[in-house]
């Protein structure tokens, strides 16, 4: 990549909202003046099957139409692919930065996925999803880690944005939009500590 | 004007563009990628956003059928698909092209069968090269919405009067979500205007005879008709281009030269992998390599002379084609490219590649090596190769 653009790379199953979260992070850095490409790597499409789903963030227009080989972020939203999938190909040691969504410490988790950087963050958005909106879909508090992580966005920026989106989306549930906006700063701020 | 900005992919981009044309009748038939398109603005029917009638088929032979039957009475007509969708349409295709009708076709590139693949390439649509449709092939989704907004003036033009098929790449662009600038409907709509289709089949008062057999007597002169209409098309493209740019503030030609003025090196392609090939052609130039691109936006009408006229200065040029045409020498842009140049009496060096068929991943070290191949001929290293495979695996 190139140092004015950022390039993140979302990794899990069918159904857990990988593709959505690359999409809801980059409706909101459009909304807060930035370039965008996201999209999903379009395989076979099935409930609990790997998928990745990529960002591209920048400040200029990003003319680039291949796939990302080698991200500066890696998102693992869901920890069981771990053995499955290569989820740091392409990650450098030196300055790639991973965030999985894990139970675990980092030194275990780095040892699990064999990746031996020194920007990695472990995060239970699975508990904090399942705490805040009553299910353990840990996509939206995974962007707000990753705000907390790299600062693309002003957070209260993505904050509002993404209310906007789900109070289309879930207009008969308050509770959905409450509760993913809880669970979003909940884990923006564990990892901003 | 108050333009908005939003996140859209290709295929929602065009499916916005139609509902700000709100055309008089659709026809679809679903088929990946183009599936979304028509089902967004099934939505806007469905919403009562549009008033357009929605006619939906068992097929795309059908699809374009009913086009035809519509355009020929003088509505407004669209359809959107993609690869054996438009080769199901194929014969129906050189119907409306012959009937002159000026049908708006939203089609996403995607390989044909066999293998089967859902992917991108210029298989599909360069398939109907010959359909007499005029062919405009898209970067991003910027540019396929704004040559929606676009396409029934050059279609519709009384000059023209052919049928219009836009494109975007298949995935890349259809499914990719980009920051897009949108225009107010007011504004779409007055620079679309209303169509005032000259003949109309239902006009009892004035018949008329559309479709009717004509042998030896007339269908030359029909066809001779047909192929000045393409030649005013290249016109008419570059006038609602300037038009649209006093509008809308972004012009489109029927290529766009990127950093040509002075480049040793050309290369040419479409669609979104031009894209890709500027970031390339920055790379390249950091590194002292004075690298240029032409993106053909306007297959047909091919825009030969403009091309050449380009090129005259050019060390080396290659050609990228994403589609075979198993011709054993290059594919169908290298072919009409080389033709340009023979009419304008040059010789310049020119490679041709194949890339990316069935959705094969093209990467800015791939085209950075093109250029450096380019090099290498201009300094006597090595011979130009033709219809050369980029990525294969070995």
């Amino acid at each position: 990549m190139s140092k004015d653009m950022m390039e993140i790379r979302w990794h899990g199953r069918g159904g857990q909202g990988a593709k959505t979260a690359a999409l809801l992070l980059g409706e909101a850095a459009i909304a807060a003046g930035k370039y965008v490409q996201a999209f999903p790597e379009y395989g076979p499409e099935r409930m609990g099957a790997p998928v990745a789903a990529y960002d591209r963030i920048a400040a200029k227009e990003i003319t680039i139409h291949s796939p990302v080989l080698k991200p500066d972020v890696v998102l693992v939203l869901d920890e069981t692919l771990i053995e499955s999938v290569d989820m740091v190909h392409g990650l450098s040691e030196s300055d790639g930065v991973l965030i999985v969504n894990t139970p675990d410490s980092k030194e275990e988790t780095k040892k699990r996925i064999k990746w031996n950087g020194s920007k990695i963050i472990t995060i239970d958005a699975s508990k904090i999803a399942q705490a805040n909106i009553g299910r353990p879909i840990p996509n939206t508090p995974m962007i707000g880690a990753l705000i907390g992580a790299t600062l693309i966005l002003p957070i209260e920026a993505f904050m509002e944005d993404t209310k906007k989106k789900l109070e289309k989306k879930f207009k008969s549930k308050p509770e959905v939009i409450e509760g993913n906006l809880k669970a979003i700063r909940q884990a923006y701020e564990e990892v901003r500590k | 004007m108050e333009k908005t900005i939003a996140a859209r992919t290709g295929n929602e981009a065009m499916a916005e563009a139609m509902r700000q044309i709100n055309p008089d009748v659709c026809a679809a038939y679903p088929i990946t990628p183009a599936t979304e398109i028509m089902q967004i603005f099934a939505g806007f029917v469905n919403d009562g956003k549009v008033k357009t009638n929605l006619i939906t088929v068992e097929s795309e032979h059908s699809a374009m059928s009913a086009c035809v039957g519509s355009a020929a009475s003088g509505a407004r007509t669209m359809t959107a698909t993609s690869s054996q969708g438009l080769a199901y349409m194929h014969e129906i295709l050189f119907i409306a092209a012959g009937i002159r009708l000026p049908i708006v076709l939203a089609e996403v590139n995607r390989n044909i069968s066999a293998p089967i693949n859902i992917h991108c390439d210029h298989s599909d649509t360069m398939a109907e090269r010959d359909s007499g449709w005029i062919q405009l092939f898209s970067e991003n989704p910027q540019e396929a919405y704004d040559a929606m907004i676009m396409a029934p003036r050059i279609a519709e033009h009384k000059d023209v009067s052919l049928p219009i098929m836009v494109t975007t790449d298949g995935f890349i662009i259809s499914h990719g979500m980009e920051r897009i600038e949108l225009y107010p409907d007011a504004e779409v709509q007055k620079f679309v205007g209303e169509y005032k289709a000259p003949y109309n089949v239902l006009d009892v008062d004035h018949p008329i005879t559309v479709g009717s057999i004509v042998l030896q007597d007339y269908t030359f002169e029909f066809k001779k008709a047909q192929h000045e209409a393409m030649k005013n098309a290249k016109r008419v493209i570059l006038e609602v281009g300037r038009e649209f740019a006093k509008t809308f503030g972004k012009e489109y030609g029927l290529i766009e030269a990127y950093k040509c003025d002075d480049a040793d090196y050309i290369t040419i392609s479409l669609g979104s992998t031009a894209g890709t090939t500027k970031t390339a052609v920055e790379e390249l130039r950091a590194e002292g390599i004075k690298a240029g691109l032409i993106k053909i936006r306007s297959f047909r009408p091919f825009p030969a002379e403009e091309i050449a006229a380009i090129l005259s200065k050019a060390k080396a040029v290659a050609v990228l084609d994403r589609s075979e045409s198993m011709s054993n020498q290059a594919g169908p842009v290298a072919t009409e490219v080389k033709n340009g140049l023979y009419d304008a009496g040059m010789k310049v060096p020119l490679a041709s590649y194949i890339y990316g068929l069935g959705g094969r991943e093209i990467f800015i070290e791939d085209i950075k090596d093109v250029y450096k191949e380019l090099k290498n001929i201009a300094d006597g290293k090595s011979k130009p190769e033709q219809a050369k495979y980029i990525g294969l695996k070995v």
